[in-house]
């Protein structure tokens, strides 16, 4: 039978996707990118089974186990939710009060800054059905979506036709990479690919506004920088998304780019659409953003709001005596230091699949895939609103009810 | 790729006209272009002197044998599924405006590009500007993969 799903592989959140599903398998899917159908066919390999201290238990059992463990603690972190539907990261953020904990997503040292400056104003956004309806420029900068994010390109930023870009790629839109290396996404614009060198962002800004003043550059190749200004001119209705690749490069240092979008938003039109990586980081920025006035970093303790460097995960490994990680793989992917003060803490672990942090967790509960087996909201990377209905038979409970169980337990 | 230079490099040169082809190399370009066969080439099949041409001529037209009517191949293998083929593909969009038009993907039959199981596919090709001997080369799917998962012969 055929049904209409929606890919939580990324945070496009694609909504045409087609799946056949018989027998609780993926038969054929229609319009997943290699990446989306990666994620539904891994949910039917490496799954995860209750435990505590690599035994199999009852879920029941793992989950009063977990219960006991954040009720114990003095100062727990959860950490993660960037793949929980907003529904689970809602209870997530009453379970951090009511614990006085401190709460963290998986990029806090990489696209929160970006995402502080986006939410309060400080930078122009949009939707990214008006880049598909409006944009004449597309800048990719320090990010290559053609592995990030594969459909960004084709669904959005260059190739489809739009309300006022009827002849799209071929005459109206312009599409430009801005990186420190050859990527495939440059590889579909080679003469407006601009190299810049690992770390030297700012100073591309800067020649940028002092092309833009009509000055000379000082760094670059000074022809092609003046190219580079007479297109940001003359262009309509311009979007910039900025990858990790800039964000790492200017440090945390927004008003560089504020300045740069405000210059270019004197001349005409241009806005920023992050490029978040997992399908709700969005969501939980605002969520948290809305209630607690920081988009993450934000510690409960003793019932008032902190927030800064101490509660980040990176510090908060160091200080924090449990940790519950949900629906993430710190252990793989964050440094080796914080990986290895995480290791030592009793970790719980609530995710679908096995991963070196649920090895090494004290509990694990495993969970159903939001997307394929649970439904719920989730917030696109433009911040529209997707809601979604599970597509395969959900057999084991959703976040959101392990969440609300744990909870109770406390 | 293999180019008609190289094909070109390993058939005799003699410009026999055996083949009905003016010059060897109007032969080269016809066989890339597969509108000749190996075998119309009577002396390198014949003579025994072009033996190894003729196996290494073999061995580089091969691939070529995996191509439609219209040339293309797919390396499904080196394909991200990213859907730029399918939404850039001239006669995509005239079939289904409404969803391969404005980026999503096809919901028509008639499409030749569509995305199934992570993957490019590609269906009616008798579609495509490139079949038939009124053939346009147009390229708008190569130009646009970022992983060269698509060629034409």
């Amino acid at each position: 039978m055929t049904k209409m799903a929606i890919c939580t592989g990324c945070s496009l959140l694609c909504q045409d996707i087609e799946a056949d599903v018989s027998e609780g398998r993926l038969s054929k899917a229609k319009n997943l990118c290699r990446k989306g159908h990666g994620h539904f066919q891994a949910s039917f390999s490496e799954r995860t089974s209750p435990m505590i201290g690599g035994k199999q238990v009852d879920l029941n059992q793992a989950i009063a186990r977990a219960a006991e463990i954040l009720k114990n603690a003095k100062s727990p972190l959860l950490l993660g939710w960037s793949n929980s539907t907003l529904e689970a990261q809602r209870v997530g953020k009453s379970l951090a009060e009511k614990l006085g904990a401190t709460i963290d997503d998986t990029s806090s040292f990489c696209q929160d800054s970006l995402m502080e400056s986006i939410l309060s104003g400080k930078l122009p956004s949009s939707t990214l059905d008006d880049v598909r309806n409006y944009a004449d420029t597309s800048i990719f900068w320090g990010a290559d979506p053609s592995n990030s994010h594969p459909r960004h390109l084709s669904r959005f930023s260059y190739y489809p036709r739009g309300e006022k870009r009827q002849k799209s790629y071929e005459e109206e839109r312009t599409c430009l990479v801005v990186d420190v290396r050859m990527s495939a996404t440059s590889a579909l614009c080679k003469e407006n690919l601009y190299r810049v060198s690992p770390g030297g962002d700012a100073e591309f800004i800067e020649a940028i506004l002092s092309v833009l003043e009509g000055k000379i550059p000082r760094v670059g190749d000074k022809k092609k920088m003046i190219e580079l200004g007479t297109l940001l001119k003359k262009t309509e209705w311009g979007a910039i998304f900025p990858g990790p690749g800039l964000l790492y490069s200017l440090q945390g240092n927004m008003e560089i780019l504020e300045r740069l979008l405000a210059r270019l938003n004197e001349i005409t039109v241009f806005k920023v659409v992050p490029m978040v990586g997992h399908f709700n980081t969005r969501g939980f920025y605002e969520l948290l953003r809305e209630k607690a006035g920081h988009v993450n970093r934000v510690s409960f303790q003793g019932g008032e709001i902190a927030h800064g460097p101490e509660q980040s995960v990176m510090a908060a490994a160091r200080s924090c005596d449990a940790a519950l990680i949900i629906g993430s793989d710190p252990l793989s992917s964050l440094p080796f230091g914080t990986a290895q003060a995480l290791a030592r803490l009793p970790l719980i672990a609530i995710d679908p699949h096995r991963s070196l942090t649920t090895d090494m967790a004290e509990v694990v509960i495993p969970s159903a895939i939001s997307g394929l087996e649970a439904g719920g909201t989730a917030v696109r990377t433009d911040g529209v609103k997707i809601e979604f209905e599970p597509i395969l038979e959900p057999g084991l409970p959703a976040d959101e009810q392990i969440l609300k169980r744990i909870m109770e337990a406390i | 790729m293999v180019s008609a230079m190289e094909i070109y490099m390993l058939l005799p040169k003699t410009n026999c006209k055996k083949c009905g082809l003016p010059t060897c190399m109007a032969f080269a370009v016809g066989l890339l272009g597969r509108e000749k066969k190996i075998e119309e080439c009577t002396p390198l099949i014949e003579e025994k002197k072009y033996e190894a041409k003729l196996n290494k001529l073999r061995e580089v037209m091969a691939p070529l044998e995996s191509a439609s009517e219209t040339g293309l191949i797919i390396h499904p293998e080196k394909c991200f599924g990213c859907g730029n083929c399918v939404v850039a593909c001239p006669v995509n969009v005239a079939a289904d405006p409404t969803h391969c038009g404005v980026g999503l993907g096809p919901q028509s039959d008639k499409v030749i590009l569509k995305i199934e199981d992570g993957v490019v596919v590609a269906n009616n090709l008798e579609e495509c500007k490139r079949f038939g001997p009124g053939r346009v080369l147009c390229n708008a799917c190569t130009a646009t993969c970022p992983s060269k998962a698509i060629e034409f012969v």
